[in-house]
């Protein structure tokens, strides 16, 4: 479904700053997977998932999606097959719009953007069981700007709108970060409920460890570019937060923290 | 009272015909978010064209749509360079209306036998044909023709933005300028939407100089002058003073702003101020324009501005 096949990616090169994340990185993802991703902070979680999107591009190696090399492929193209919602609320919609605009706008995805009315009416019931999914009540604030939404209700706007239209790939970038614990518990239930309902494969980013063990089909732990732990199946069903965190400890205690 | 009325009508005028040009910035400035420059040129543009071209004898009328259609020409090009090469918004609108400077010269030049100024008042304009000719001259002794074609014009052009902003396309252009990133995961090129937004913006500033020189019967690249700031003034001052009126929409609210500005030029002057003053007072109308939304939008949270470029 998705690999990286032999990817390098430096950053800041020609400066003292000069720091490779990865080098020969391969990673395999299948059809159907829901894989959390954790990992200390700049040990190439995001940067895993910005490859995967197109935000930045790998100095060399492969990305390939769907048996194509999508490596080349700018963002705005890959956005196509890939839903995304990224850990800043205010990026997953837009604030001054209305729900129904931003929903009627997601909606269109994949079609043309022509000069034909962008609202229609005989979709908002549709757009409103999707709300109500979510039992946050925003099925009956249609026409309220998504600004004066809270950062809960707006990320979880955020994940039916990139779930709406038919994807092939889900990225969550700690896109429950930001969030209060209970707002946090809701968007990962809308989450998950989604990732079922619709078995996209799933890359998800987090620092909550306690999610990552919950949910998902597999859990990747990430230090300085490579996958320090990579468990499926009945090896991720049996890890537990104490586990966790002992590896964390001794990545810290070798990198000097 | 005559002199009164005089002022009233040349405010009404003037402010109609420069809402069009408002019309434009709004588009660029308020729903795309792009401070755009190239408006000083783009406006004489439309009306040298215009001028060239009534001279050479095209229907007035048709000038106005290839006004129309240059400045969208001139706009793509800011946004090209914006998008293409990068270049920051502010230097995109410099090097494009510095360049049309020259183009708007080579224009009069080449059209008008190597004479700076297009003059053509005995020619036939939009306030002579067709529609400026069912239109009666004057009513009870004044003069209304010109603010009447001026007023209707600008109504189909509010419309068609109203309009406009509805569709798949136009609410794609109030998604780019609103939050950049959500229009990509869109799966859109928001560079495109720049561009289409920034040609619509100039095409409209375009229009404006076309309608403005056909009511002069003159054009020159001297009308270009200070027209962002106008722009722009007429904008903000529109949308921080009718904020309130929620009933009201947005381009309404630029139109009337337009009107409210040159009414403050004109008070001005009739009050004696000597023109060469003219353009210091529009900066200082701007300036408290700005001072004035600051303060009107202070107190509850910084609105759109600052939550769109946080994450840029």
């Amino acid at each position: 479904m998705l690999e990286f096949n032999n990817i390098t990616k430096t950053f800041n090169t020609g400066t003292i700053d000069e720091t490779t994340l990865f080098s020969d990185y391969n990673l395999t993802v299948k059809k159907g997977e829901f894989v959390s991703i954790i990992g200390s902070n700049g040990s190439g979680k995001t940067t895993l998932l910005n490859l995967a999107c197109g935000t930045i591009k790998p100095d060399s190696g492969k990305i390939i999606f769907d048996g194509k090399d999508i490596s080349k492929l700018s963002e705005y193209k890959r956005a196509k097959f890939i839903g995304r919602v990224l850990q800043d609320p205010r990026m997953g919609t837009c604030p001054e719009l209305t729900i129904l605009e931003n929903m009627a706008l997601a909606d269109n995805k994949n079609k043309s953007f022509n000069l034909g009315f962008a609202v229609n009416k005989k979709r908002i019931d549709y757009y409103k069981t999707l709300l109500e999914k979510c039992s946050l009540g925003l099925e009956n604030r249609m026409n309220v700007s998504v600004g004066s939404l809270s950062g809960g209700q707006r990320q979880a706007l955020a994940l039916i709108i990139a779930t709406m239209s038919p994807i092939d790939l889900l990225i969550l970038d700690e896109h429950t970060a930001a969030l209060d614990p209970k707002s946090s518990e809701t968007v990962m239930k809308i989450t998950d409920d989604v990732v079922k309902e619709k078995g996209v494969t799933t890359l998800m980013v987090t620092h909550n460890l306690r999610y990552a063990i919950e949910y998902g089909t597999r859990l990747l732990m990430m230090h300085s570019g490579n996958a320090v732990l990579d468990l499926s199946g009945e090896d991720k069903k049996k890890a537990c937060i104490d586990d966790l965190l002992k590896i964390f400890n001794e990545i810290s205690i070798e990198v000097g923290n | 009272m005559d002199v009164f009325i005089n002022i009233l009508k040349s405010i009404m005028e003037e402010g109609l015909m420069y809402a069009i040009m408002a019309l434009g910035i709004y588009i660029t400035y308020s729903i795309l978010d792009f401070p755009d420059l190239s408006v000083d040129g783009t406006m004489p543009l439309g009306a040298i064209v215009t001028g060239v071209l009534i001279i050479k004898g095209v229907n007035p009328w048709l000038c106005l749509l290839i006004s129309f259609a240059v400045g969208m020409a001139a706009g793509a090009v800011t946004g090209l360079l914006h998008v293409k090469l990068k270049i920051r918004p502010l230097l995109c609108g410099i090097l494009v209306y510095t360049a049309l400077i020259s183009v708007n010269l080579v224009i009069l030049f080449v059209g008008n036998n190597g004479m700076s100024i297009a003059s053509f008042f005995r020619k036939p304009t939009i306030f002579s044909t067709f529609l400026g000719s069912i239109i009666p001259e004057t009513v009870g002794g004044i003069y209304i023709r010109t603010v009447l074609v001026s007023l209707i014009l600008v109504i189909v052009c509010k419309i068609l933005v109203d309009l406009y902003l509805k569709t798949k396309s136009g609410l794609l252009l109030r998604a780019t300028g609103n939050n950049e990133r959500y229009v990509t995961m869109l799966a859109c090129d928001s560079g495109k939407v720049k561009i289409l937004g920034l040609a619509l913006g100039n095409g409209f500033a375009a229009l404006s100089g076309s309608v403005i020189a056909q009511s002069k019967g003159s054009a020159d690249q001297q009308m270009g002058v200070g027209m962002v700031v106008l722009g722009l003034a007429s904008v903000i001052i529109g949308l921080s003073l009718f904020k309130k009126l929620t009933f009201m929409k947005a381009t309404t609210m630029v139109i009337l702003g337009s009107i409210v500005y040159k009414a403050c030029l004109s008070a001005a002057l009739a009050l004696g101020l000597p023109t060469e003053y003219l353009k210091l007072l529009m900066a200082v109308i701007f300036t408290l324009a700005l001072v004035l939304s600051n303060f009107l939008s202070s107190g509850k949270a910084k609105p759109k501005k600052a939550a769109g470029k946080a994450g840029m």
